[in-house]
């Protein structure tokens, strides 16, 4: 059910540009799908070799949604690097992902 | 579907089960508690207490009622929310780590949070429900909903999810209290109260004359009766509690029994001997005339049977009122000691009016009393209007459960006030103390003005306050009316003089009559010796007659004999 959804890591060194990623999730939901498809296809377009998805199904571990103060369901949690980030939503809109990531100077339209 | 399987238990006929919030009074409101395995909104300004209304329900469910509780922050983190309601006495922390109550604090800044197409809310739920089965809940708290609409943007998305989240509560059948800030001419600022139907309270914190008051009304109880009134409400140390303090209607029982004034002449001067139990008593009178002083010796009476008494002082410390007392010979401290009298001291202006009450209302719960002093109420400010229904509350609330009233009113010089009129209808029993100016003196003056059920004394009683207490002084009652003090001493040296004066002319008629009764007599006695010495001489004379005779017939016989001739 869930080897898709859990623990799909590239791993990569740690260096100075990582990104580590946690995808948060509520089960195998249309819109869970969405968004990890989108995630590593931004990941694939701009971070090539420099991240870590984690993704975390919360009915498999409710524990773990305080910790990182998930409401919205999916949350995409920047941990590395500082400043910790929280991307909510599929991921569908991708200029507001790559801005959330800090990946692209917020510019006028 | 769960807003389906709703409907039928909702139409049927048995009465709905409720949640009891343990809070005083707000369960008598409900008649009940909240519904229970339903959500309940409470709205209201920001200060108004939700947060702490909503704490004290779940610290009361898992304290008396063995019910445990999750409580989900949106605006304090736990470490603020154990700190801040630890002033009410609650040990959350402790509950926290017994497993009886989950604190989950969510935090929701929007700049934090980038939003990037379609989400729900589903963390939430998950969170809640882990925080439940953590420890078993049986209520819930929401504080506050609504700062969900300050983190996220898409409203849409907000309240079909706030939505599902109260049939998603009602299906885990647990009792949800949902807080919501008061918006601009609606129950909340976003407009919650449309998915929270079954209950709706409304806190309120009105300001009058630089005094506050809270206020609680149940705005809606789909499915029960309720209080409809507005309630004040009281957050202190002692936790939270909700005063149903309204008029309570003339259901009250009256009993025969009679209870002593603690002075022997007032008590000579009331028909029945004293005043009746569980009725209310005015004192009223102008400043220094010792209302506070028959207080007292009402309390003394009342605790030497062993009775319990409040004493709600609004003008005096208890302090002042024990060592003020002991100068006409009564020591309250031992009675302080012995738990038999309980002083309540409180200026009038800390509260609003409806707050003392509710502090009353509390005050005498809890103590339950015999006998309640108001000392005085002519402190208590507001509109007279006001200022009589809080006093037709309380009067209410203590004939209902028997308790006698021993009110104080400081009139002004001029006499009688409009409260003090307003206040008489009230009254079952009214002394009226006054000043008597006489003669370059100030004396005191007691009088019954009524009492309603027994005869009474029409006099007005000079009373002195002395080192052994309130007394009254017998009435002085001669033709020129009533006297008090050195009037009445001065007429009693005068009538003392004059029957002084009256037992001796009658003891100067007596000797007189005796010396005139003498001197008579001494008459009679001389008139009596010279009758008997002119008897004496008439006799001494008419012996000298005879013998005369005697003898003219002898010298005749001899004569005879002489010339020889016949002796006829």
């Amino acid at each position: 059910m869930s080897q898709v959804m859990r623990s799909e890591i590239h791993e990569s060194p740690l260096e100075v540009g990582h990104y580590n990623l946690r995808l948060y999730v509520a089960g195998q939901t249309p819109k869970s799908i969405t968004a990890l498809a989108n995630l590593k296809k931004i990941c694939e377009e701009h971070l090539v070799g420099r991240y870590h998805i984690e993704v975390i199904d919360l009915l498999e571990h409710p524990q773990l949604a305080a910790g990182d103060q998930i409401l919205a369901v999916p949350t995409l949690v920047r941990r590395l690097p500082e400043p910790l980030k929280r991307i909510i939503g599929n991921l569908s809109n991708m200029e507001r992902v790559l801005v959330g990531l800090d990946l692209r100077p917020v510019t006028a339209p | 579907m769960s807003i389906t399987a709703s409907i039928p238990a909702a139409g049927a006929a048995r009465a709905l089960a409720k949640a009891r919030t343990g809070i005083s009074g707000l369960d008598e409101v409900t008649f009940g508690g909240l519904p229970a395995g339903r959500p309940t909104l409470i709205c209201g300004g920001p200060g108004c207490g939700k947060t702490l209304l909503a704490t004290t329900f779940l610290v009361n469910g898992t304290v008396m009622f063995n019910e445990p509780g999750v409580f989900v922050s949106f605006e304090e983190t736990s470490d603020d929310l154990i700190k801040n309601v630890a002033s009410l006495g609650y040990d959350l922390g402790a509950l926290v780590a017994q497993k009886k109550i989950a604190i989950d604090f969510v935090r929701v800044e929007r700049s934090e949070i980038e939003e990037t197409g379609e989400y729900d809310l589903e963390g939430l739920f998950v969170r809640l429900d882990y925080a439940i089965k953590s420890v078993g809940a049986k209520r819930v708290v929401l504080d506050t909903l609504e700062m969900l609409f300050a983190g996220l943007g898409d409203t849409q998305i907000l309240r079909a999810e706030i939505r599902r989240l109260f049939a998603w509560l009602k299906q885990r059948d647990v009792t949800a209290i949902i807080t919501a800030e008061q918006g601009e001419g609606a129950l909340t600022r976003y407009g919650i109260e449309e998915y929270v139907s079954d209950c709706v309270f409304l806190l309120d914190n009105r300001v009058s004359d630089q005094i506050t008051t809270r206020r609680l009304r149940v705005v809606k109880y789909r499915g029960s009766a309720h209080g409809t009134n507005e309630y004040p409400f009281l957050i202190d140390a002692q936790g939270v509690s909700v005063l149903p303090v309204t008029s309570a209607g003339l259901a009250h029982a009256a009993s025969d029994e009679v209870i002593s004034t603690g002075i022997p002449g007032l008590n000579q001067m009331l028909g029945a001997g004293g005043f009746y139990k569980g009725t209310s008593i005015l004192v009223s009178g102008t400043a220094g005339t010792g209302k506070t002083s028959l207080a007292a010796n009402f309390i003394e009476a009342v605790c030497a049977r062993g009775e319990r008494c409040l004493y709600f002082a609004f003008e005096e410390s208890p302090a002042q009122i024990v060592r003020n007392m002991r100068s006409i010979g009564l020591d309250l401290q031992p009675r302080v000691d012995a738990g038999l009298l309980r002083f309540e001291a409180a200026r009038p202006s800390l509260f609003g009016l409806e707050m003392h009450l509710a502090r009353m209302y509390r005050e005498i719960e809890e103590f339950a009393p015999a006998a309640a002093v108001l000392d005085p109420i002519s402190a208590l400010r507001g509109e007279t209007g006001d200022v009589h229904s809080m006093l037709l509350r309380v009067i209410d609330l203590l004939k209902s459960r028997g308790i006698t009233a021993f009110l104080t009113n400081l009139l002004s010089v001029e006499g009688m006030d409009k409260s003090d009129a307003g206040m008489s209808s009230l009254m079952d029993t009214w002394l009226s103390l006054v000043q008597l100016e006489t003669n370059g003196e100030r004396n005191r003056g007691i009088y019954v003005l009524k009492s309603r059920g027994m005869n009474h004394s029409n006099q007005i009683r000079e009373y002195q306050l002395t080192s052994q207490g309130v007394k009254l002084v017998d009435a002085y009652l001669g033709g020129s009316g009533v006297l008090t003090g050195s009037a009445r001493i001065a007429q009693e040296m005068v009538d003392a003089a004059s029957s002084l004066r009256r037992t001796q002319d009658n003891e100067r008629k007596q000797r007189d009559i005796q010396r005139k009764r003498a001197a008579l007599e001494r008459q009679i006695a001389e008139l009596r010796a010279e009758l008997e010495s002119e008897e004496e001489e008439a006799r001494k004379s008419l012996q000298r007659d005879e013998e005369l005779e005697k003898r003219l017939q002898a010298e005749r016989r001899a004569m005879a004999i002489q010339r020889g001739g016949n002796v006829s």
